[in-house]
């Protein structure tokens, strides 16, 4: 009865998310639905981290490089070799899902400080690279597929077509992004839920007890970082289009790795709607700290200290707030 | 390709290594107290050091010397690292490692901007530590400044171990870091051992900061970053959790950068912090608690 239950209330809140999405922009102005079609980019990246942290424990200080790669592989494909840039972010996800695999290689090895390290040089490094690879990259001037590919960059002009109505670009974006979050959220909620998920967490919970029942715990590990990659890049592929179809290697630095960890964390990690929360937090605070003063780096201290507050106040972040809160509800039923 | 040695001129490059590889040592000491002490990476470390290093700087507007500045700094910054552990760290005491770190995030981001607020952007210079003249030396001109800060990094490590080694409150901090709840159990207030590591880790931070500063000639509020970079990366290359690999680490780390920009060209200054990544990645590979860190063994 229970399991009903549980099964039902995840169903009501996954249409009571998806009726949102779609309502949602009748009521955002034109540039509020952009800055939630960034946090909407965000929300996937960190669904995907939660999965490599929140389920199966290892740090990764390297997600903003597998955004990077996804971001990338949109905009070469796009400006150089004449696709479609929605056609791009399938692809997108399978590149940095290679990268992302490569990047879960040192976690067979290495674990706690040693890992988030190797997965910090990841991040450090990435800017480097993409200047140094310039004739593929565009150097530190970055791919601009609005000057490059603009009949190919959906939307650049200003509305989109689609299903024979016409759609403006930010609210189009905000549907793309979203819905592409709400999907992939389904997926990763159906994957920590079975077999693979359970390996996850128990390389989590015990890394020798789940050796010692059998689990392959540096195949799972792998795994986790690919899955996670393939999140990381649909995010950065996704991250181009809303940033005006531009990137460059200062889009990806290391402090965008660091900001992922933070909205992972703040958002609860080991829970999905937690991650919304995490990505409006990181999308929107800045702003609203901005809006508080603007002298130089009075912004940053508004910031940091609503991450602090946030971390002393609820340590299992605004997820797990949500959790206690829908808890008294869902056992009533 | 080179053809003659240039043996001076690896002395000298040598030298200026571990100048920068004692100043990454300081601060690499500082994460390993931290981190046996709580489990935790500070990520806020090097921003406390700047924080310092400008209170220093303020200091030597209002008349001060640099040592008398250094020495006033030193003292607050070890008061003011108590304190912050007391209001930041200490309501998350209990809370996992991964919370503790974001709070440091936080933190980060707070002195960061503090530091903007307070002094705005635009760059100050720092009057020098060490005569600038250069000193001979079997025929090879050495930077006293390069010396200086060697001396200082060295002496600053051996008050540390001599602390940790011989007097009880050492004895406490260490017993404490080893076994918290055996610890509370002989006497010792865990907690306040806790506030001590930071204070000491943020004196040791501003040590850093006031020995880096200098010669940079000019330097903004964002000055510390690479060298926190480099400090996390000797710390994890020697071991995170051996005072002494740490110390090691960083300075095979700072001759071993100053090198690589000196005679490998085509690394260039973009890809010096990748490279230098990269190959202690390669080591970690090898060694993965570091060079002298211990193997963690964990009962199931």
């Amino acid at each position: 009865m229970s399991r009903v239950l549980r099964v039902a209330t995840g169903v009501a809140i996954a249409a009571a998310a998806v009726a949102l999405v779609l309502v949602l922009p009748h009521w955002l102005s034109d540039v509020k639905a952009a800055e939630f079609a960034r946090a909407g980019c965000f929300f996937i990246a960190i669904l995907g981290l939660n999965l490599v942290t929140g389920y199966t424990g290892q740090i990764s200080l390297g997600h903003g490089a597998l955004m990077a790669v996804g971001a990338y592989t949109t905009a070469i494909l796009t400006a150089d070799h004449g696709f479609r840039d929605l056609w791009t972010i399938p692809l997108a996800g399978l590149v940095a899902m290679a990268a992302g695999f490569a990047l879960g290689l040192p976690a067979r090895r290495l674990s706690g400080l040693y890992l988030a390290l190797a997965t910090f040089a990841f991040a450090v490094a990435m800017p480097a690279l993409l200047k140094r690879f310039s004739g593929l990259t565009g150097g530190s001037q970055g791919i601009n597929l609005f000057d490059q590919a603009l009949n190919r960059s959906t939307g650049a002009l200003g509305h989109v077509h689609v299903l024979g109505r016409t759609v403006a670009t930010n609210d189009f974006l905000f549907y793309l992004t979203w819905g592409i979050g709400l999907v992939l959220a389904g997926a990763a909620w159906l994957l920590v839920r079975g077999r693979i998920g359970r390996a996850f967490r128990a390389v989590r919970d015990s890394e020798v007890a789940a050796a010692s029942s059998g689990i392959n715990t540096g195949f799972y590990k792998t795994l986790a970082f690919g899955i996670s990659g393939f999140y990381a890049g649909v995010g950065g592929s996704l991250f181009v289009l809303v940033s005006n179809w531009f990137v460059s290697p200062s889009t990806f630095g290391f402090d965008k790795s660091l900001l992922l960890v933070v909205g992972a964390v703040v958002g609860g990690l080991g829970s999905l709607a937690g991650m919304a929360l995490g990505a409006l937090f990181i999308q929107f605070v800045p702003g609203w700290a901005a809006n508080l003063s603007n002298a130089p780096g009075a912004p940053s201290v508004f910031f940091g200290a609503a991450i602090v507050l946030v971390m002393i106040l609820l340590p299992g972040g605004l997820g797990g707030l949500l959790r206690r809160l829908t808890e008294p509800l869902t056992r009533r039923l | 390709m080179v053809f003659a040695v240039d043996w001076a001129g690896v002395a000298q490059q040598v030298v200026a290594g571990l100048s920068s590889g004692g100043i990454y040592a300081i601060l690499a000491v500082a994460f390993v107290l931290i981190y046996r002490a709580t489990g935790v990476v500070n990520f806020a470390q090097g921003e406390l050091a700047m924080f310092s290093t400008f209170v220093a700087w303020t200091l030597t507007q209002h008349g001060f010397g640099y040592w008398p500045a250094f020495v006033v700094t030193v003292l607050a910054s070890f008061a003011g690292g108590i304190a912050l552990e007391g209001v930041v760290i200490r309501p998350v005491e209990r809370a996992s490692v991964l919370t503790i770190a974001i709070v440091t995030i936080g933190l980060f981001f707070v002195v960061n901007g503090a530091a903007f607020w307070i002094w705005s952007p635009e760059v100050k210079s720092m009057p020098n530590a060490f005569s600038t003249r250069p000193i001979r030396i079997a025929g090879v001109a050495f930077s006293i400044s390069d010396l200086g800060i060697i001396g200082v990094s060295l002496l600053a490590v051996l008050v540390l171990w001599l602390f940790f080694r011989f007097t009880k409150l050492g004895l406490a901090m260490r017993a404490a870091a080893l076994n918290p709840e055996s610890s509370r159990l002989t006497g010792i207030r865990v907690s306040w051992t806790i506030a001590l590591g930071w204070g000491l880790a943020t004196a040791l931070g501003a040590v850093a900061g006031l020995m880096a500063a200098p010669p940079l000639g000019s330097f903004d509020q964002n000055f510390m970053q690479p060298i926190l970079l480099y400090a996390f990366a000797g710390a994890v290359l020697g071991g995170i959790d051996s005072a002494l690999g740490a110390v090691i680490g960083s300075l095979v780390l700072g001759v071993f950068l100053n090198l690589l920009g000196t005679y490998v060209s085509w690394v260039g200054t973009d890809l010096r912090q990748a490279a230098a990544l990269a190959v202690i990645l390669g080591v970690l590979l090898v060694r993965p608690a570091g060079l002298l860190g211990t193997t963690v063994v964990r009962r199931v």
